[in-house]
């Protein structure tokens, strides 16, 4: 078993559990505020995720995907949180 | 020399799984929205930095190298953008726990020009 494989393996089970727990928030949370930073941070674990296994197996298809990723990421957590008036507390 | 570069890159993702782990934990035990912005940031902007430097320790190319910083720039100048936005959405539909707060500039301005 070589060192790489070790490696994705550990990572594998890191980022596993880094995404159950932002799904456990989504499912949870008590906001529509938390919910959409838990799926922030799901999304982010999905992009680290994928350029683990770029990085891995040593190839560069999905970079472009990272890229389209982290340009509009941002859209859906600013219109929720832009357009959350007062009266949804819950 | 080789192996060596396989290493590193194999600490640089263990980095980025280990704050992916982290953030997961602070989303889940901190009390509030503030504090959970706290927490989520990590992976957000460490861990892909970490895993982009991986890709390019794994595929020297300028190729990579340029798509790689392109990615970095891009989610620099979003994530903040978010950060802000849920931060003070959170701040004005009352999200925040006022007596974890150690200081509150915003109240105390909110507070001074309430009559504008």
């Amino acid at each position: 078993m070589t060192f790489l494989q070790i490696v994705s393996i550990a990572a594998g089970a890191m980022f596993g559990i880094g995404a159950l727990a932002a799904i456990w928030r989504i499912i949870r949370g008590p906001s529509i505020l938390d919910r959409a930073l838990a799926t922030d941070v799901l999304l982010a674990i999905a992009m680290c995720g994928l350029g683990a296994e770029m990085a891995i197996n040593r190839h560069t298809d999905t970079l472009v995907v990272l890229l389209v990723l982290a340009m509009f990421a941002v859209v859906g957590s600013i219109s929720i949180a832009r357009f959350m008036a007062k009266q949804d507390v819950s | 020399m080789n192996t060596a570069f396989e290493v590193f890159a194999g600490l640089l993702i263990l980095v980025s799984g280990f704050l992916s782990m982290a953030a997961g934990f602070g989303i889940v035990r901190f009390p509030d929205v503030l504090t959970r912005l706290h927490a989520a940031t990590k992976p957000q902007v460490l861990g892909l930095a970490t895993v982009l430097l991986a890709i390019f320790v794994r595929n020297p190319t300028w190729g990579v190298a340029s798509t790689a910083v392109l990615i970095m720039v891009f989610q620099l100048l979003t994530q903040p953008m978010t950060a802000h936005m849920l931060g003070r959405s959170a701040y004005r539909t009352l999200h925040v726990r006022r007596d974890l707060l150690i200081e509150d500039d915003l109240g105390r301005d909110i507070a001074a020009h309430a009559d504008d």
